[in-house]
C-alpha cells in the first residue's frame, strides 16, 4: 500500500463508488478518452465503459441537467465541470432545478457536482474560482470542501452516498502537492457531509477555514507558537453545508477571539455568515473582533504578482492574528 | 394508427376536460380564489392531448406550463391539479409551488419549472437512464416556441442526438412567448427546421388537428422506438388567450385571433366524430356530464383541502438518508426506498388522503 495524491484519492473514490453501486455514473467533458483535464478519471472509462464514463458535448446545463433527469429516476451520477467556473453555464439547473426538486415535489435528487476550483496556479479570472458562497446562499444543496487526501475521498465517497445534489469541490493546487500524500485504509470508509475537525488545538484563539487555505493557517499557527507563544486552534469545517454549528459554537466559547479565512472574496462570502452567527449567538463570549482574511472584492488577476498579492496566505493569516490577539 | 371508437372518444374526452378544467381555473382565478397567476392553454389541447395519446406504459413525460391535457391523458389527478392551483397543504407541492409544477417519476412525469427550456435537458437525463438500464420506454418532451430560443434547448437537442437518446420533443409553436411573436424570435418559418442542426428526423403539423398530431407523434415514436436516437415534432398552434389572466393580449391583430378561434381542435374534432356518427347526441351528453362532475369534484375537493400549515414553512429543504431504488424496476415501490413513497408525508405521490375525500353533494355546490 502506497501513499497517494488528493487527486488519486478522488479517483479512488469514484472508482469505488462506481464498483460498489451501479447506479453510479460520472459524466462530463473529456473525462472518459481523454480522463479529465487534470486526469482525475483516468482508467475510468476501461474499467466501466462509455455507457457509466460518459463524454459529453460542452454543455454544462446538458450536463447537470442529465445528471438531475438520471437522479430522478434512481441513479446517483456525478456531474464533472471540467474547471468549476464552468458552473455558471450549467447554474439554473442547480439552484432552480436540483435545489427545489425535493422540497417541491418530495422526489430525491441524488447528484453529485465536481470540479476543480481554487486559485494559484495562475489560471487567471476563468480558471480559478472558488464559486461556494453562491451555493452556501442557495437551499437544498449540500457544499463540501476537502482539504486533505483522506478527506477527498472519504467525502466524495459520502456526497456519492447522499439522497441530495452535493457541490464537491476539489482544490487543483492540493491535487498533486507532495506533502499532501497519505496512505489511506484498505478498507472502505467515508467523511460524514457536516462534521468540522479540529486540526491543531489550541485555547488563545479559534480559526474557522476550509479548503487549501487549512495548510497556510496551519503555518501560520506554527508560527505563532513558536515566536509568539500562542495556542491557535484551526477548525477545518469540510462542509459548509451542513455546517458544524456545534463544534464552531464549542470552540469559539473556549477562546473568545476567533480568525476566519477564506480564500473567496470578503463580501457575502461564508466568513460573513459565519462572522453573523458568532455576533448572534456568541457576543458576550469575545474578547475581540470577529476578523476575516479573505480575497479582496475584484475578479482574480492573471499575472503572477496580481495574483501573489491576491490571495490570502500564511503571512496576511498571521499578520491578522496577532492583530486580533493583541486586542 | 388505426383508432378504435372508444379511443376516439377517450381522445375527445380529454380534450373536453382540459377545456372544462382551464375554464373553471379562470373563473376560480377572477373569483379571487387562486393564490397567484394564472397561465392556461385554450387553443392548445389537439396537441397536449394528442402527443400524449401515442404513449405506452412506462414512458414519460416533461411537460411544460401548457400540458395540462399532457397531465390528465397520463393520470395526473384533477383533483391534485385543482390542489396546486389553490395552494393547498395536500397539492403534490405541499402548496410550495404553483401551476402545472406537479409530477413524480412513479407516474412517470417530471415537474416542469418558470425557466422554460430548462426541462429538456433533464428529460435527457430520464432517457439516458432508461438507455442504460436497457429499456425499451421513451421520454416526450415538450416545450413551447419561446423556450426553443434558449440555450438548453439546443443542448438538450445536440447531447440526446449524440447519445442517441429514446426521446420526441415536441415544440407547441403557439405564435406568442408572452407578447413576443414568432418573427421577432426566430427568422426560420418551421422550427422543425431546427432539427437539421442536430441531424434527427423532424416536421411540422397542424397543431389544432389531435389526428394529425397523433400521426406525426406517432410517426416520431417509431424512429425513437427503433433505437435510432431522438425526434421533433412542430405542432403549429395558438395561445388564443394571454400568456396568463393577467394579460388582455391587445397585441395580437383582432383577425388573426379570430382566424384561429374559427380552428378551435375541439370543434373540429367534434366535427370530424359527429360526420364519422362516432360522436351522437347521447355520447356528447354522457361525455359532458362526466366532464362536469370531474371538474365539480375537483374542485369541491381542492376547496374543502386544508391550507398548508405555517409551522411547516421550513421543513423539506433536504430528503433524507436512505437507499434509493430505480424507478419502473421489480421492487422500486418498496416503502424502505426514500423515493418509493413522498417521504415529506410518507404517502403515496400526488393521492390524495382518502379519509377527506368528500363528493360534491357532502360538500355543497358552488
Amino acid at each position: 500500500m502506497s501513499a497517494v495524491t488528493y487527486l488519486e484519492a478522488i479517483g479512488q473514490a469514484i472508482r469505488e463508488e462506481m464498483r460498489r453501486d451501479e447506479a453510479v455514473f460520472l459524466l462530463g467533458e473529456d473525462v472518459g478518452t481523454y480522463g479529465g483535464a487534470f486526469k482525475v478519471s483516468a482508467g475510468l472509462l476501461e474499467e466501466f465503459g462509455p455507457e457509466r464514463v460518459i463524454d459529453t458535448p460542452m454543455a454544462e446545463a446538458a450536463i447537470i441537467g442529465s445528471a438531475v433527469g438520471a437522479a430522478l429516476m434512481g441513479m446517483r451520477p456525478i456531474a464533472e465541470m471540467q474547471f468549476i467556473d464552468f458552473i455558471t453555464c450549467g447554474f439554473d439547473q442547480i439552484i432552480n432545478m436540483a435545489s427545489k426538486m425535493y422540497w417541491r415535489s418530495g422526489m430525491p435528487v441524488p447528484i453529485v457536482i465536481r470540479g476543480p476550483s481554487g486559485g494559484g496556479t495562475k489560471g487567471g479570472p476563468f480558471h480559478s474560482a472558488s464559486p461556494e458562497a453562491w451555493f452556501f446562499h442557495t437551499p437544498g444543496i449540500k457544499v463540501v470542501v476537502p482539504s486533505t487526501t483522506y478527506d477527498a475521498k472519504g467525502l466524495l465517497k459520502a456526497a456519492v452516498r447522499d439522497n441530495n445534489p452535493v457541490l464537491y469541490l476539489e482544490h487543483k493546487l492540493l491535487y498533486r502537492l507532495p506533502e499532501l500524500r497519505e496512505e489511506l485504509p484498505e478498507e472502505d470508509y467515508i467523511v460524514p457531509l457536516g462534521k468540522a475537525i479540529t486540526r491543531r488545538e489550541g485555547e488563545d484563539m479559534t480559526v474557522l477555514t476550509y479548503g487549501a487555505m487549512v495548510r497556510q493557517c496551519l503555518k501560520a499557527a506554527q508560527t505563532l507558537e513558536e515566536e509568539d507563544d500562542l495556542e491557535i486552534e484551526v477548525i477545518d469545517l469540510r462542509s459548509l453545508t451542513p455546517l458544524d454549528l456545534e463544534a464552531i459554537l464549542e470552540s469559539v466559547k473556549r477562546t473568545n477571539k476567533v480568525l476566519i479565512v477564506h480564500e473567496d472574496i470578503l463580501t457575502g462570502g461564508i466568513g460573513a455568515e459565519l462572522s453573523a452567527i458568532l455576533a448572534e449567538d456568541l457576543f458576550e463570549y469575545l474578547d475581540g473582533p470577529i476578523t476575516r482574511v479573505a480575497a479582496p472584492d475584484v475578479p482574480f488577476p492573471y499575472a503572477p504578482p496580481l495574483e501573489a498579492v491576491y490571495l490570502p496566505n500564511a503571512e496576511k493569516i498571521l499578520t491578522a492574528a496577532r492583530q486580533l490577539a493583541a486586542y | 394508427m388505426r383508432l378504435e371508437r372508444a379511443e376516439l372518444l377517450q381522445i375527445y374526452y380529454f380534450m373536453r376536460l382540459t377545456r372544462a378544467m382551464e375554464d373553471r381555473i379562470r373563473t376560480l382565478f377572477l373569483q379571487g380564489r387562486v393564490a397567484g397567476g394564472v397561465y392556461t392553454a385554450q387553443g392548445h389541447e389537439a396537441t397536449t392531448v394528442g402527443a400524449a395519446m401515442t404513449l405506452r406504459d412506462g414512458d414519460c413525460i416533461v411537460p411544460q406550463h401548457r400540458d395540462l391535457g399532457m397531465h390528465l391523458v397520463r393520470g395526473s389527478s384533477p383533483r391534485a391539479v385543482m390542489c396546486q392551483w389553490l395552494a393547498r397543504g395536500n397539492s403534490p407541492t405541499l402548496g410550495r409551488d404553483g401551476q402545472m409544477h406537479i409530477g413524480d417519476m412513479h407516474h412517470g412525469i417530471v415537474p416542469s419549472i418558470s425557466m422554460l427550456g430548462e426541462s429538456l435537458p433533464v428529460a435527457c437525463g430520464v432517457a439516458l437512464t432508461m438507455k442504460m438500464r436497457k429499456r425499451s420506454t421513451i421520454v416526450l418532451a415538450s416545450c413551447g416556441d419561446g423556450a426553443t430560443n434558449t440555450g438548453p434547448f439546443h443542448e438538450a437537442l445536440n447531447f440526446a442526438s449524440v447519445q442517441k437518446l429514446p426521446i420526441i420533443f415536441v415544440i407547441e409553436n403557439n405564435g406568442y412567448a408572452y407578447s413576443t411573436p414568432t418573427y421577432k424570435q426566430f427568422a426560420i418559418q418551421n422550427l422543425s427546421d431546427r432539427v437539421v442542426a442536430y441531424g434527427m428526423p423532424g416536421e411540422t403539423v397542424d397543431g389544432n388537428d389531435v389526428l394529425a398530431v397523433i400521426a406525426a407523434v406517432e410517426r416520431a415514436g417509431e424512429h425513437v422506438r427503433s433505437g435510432k436516437g431522438p425526434a421533433l415534432v412542430e405542432c403549429k398552434t395558438f395561445r388564443v388567450r394571454g400568456h396568463s389572466e393577467a394579460d388582455k393580449a391587445d397585441y395580437v391583430p383582432k383577425e388573426l385571433r379570430d382566424e384561429w378561434l374559427a380552428k378551435d381542435p375541439i370543434p373540429r374534432f367534434e366535427a370530424y366524430l359527429t360526420k364519422e356518427n362516432i360522436l351522437t347526441e347521447t355520447v356528447k351528453a354522457e361525455i359532458e356530464a362526466k366532464v362536469k362532475t370531474t371538474v365539480s369534484d375537483a374542485v369541491a375537493y381542492a376547496e374543502e383541502s386544508p391550507a398548508p400549515d405555517p409551522a411547516t414553512v421550513a421543513d423539506y429543504v433536504f430528503a433524507p438518508a436512505g437507499l434509493i431504488s430505480i424507478v419502473g424496476e421489480p421492487g422500486a415501490a418498496d416503502p424502505r426506498y426514500v423515493n418509493a413513497l413522498d417521504t415529506r408525508t410518507g404517502k403515496p405521490f400526488t393521492t390524495m388522503d382518502a379519509a377527506t375525500i368528500k363528493t360534491p353533494e357532502e360538500v355543497g355546490r358552488r
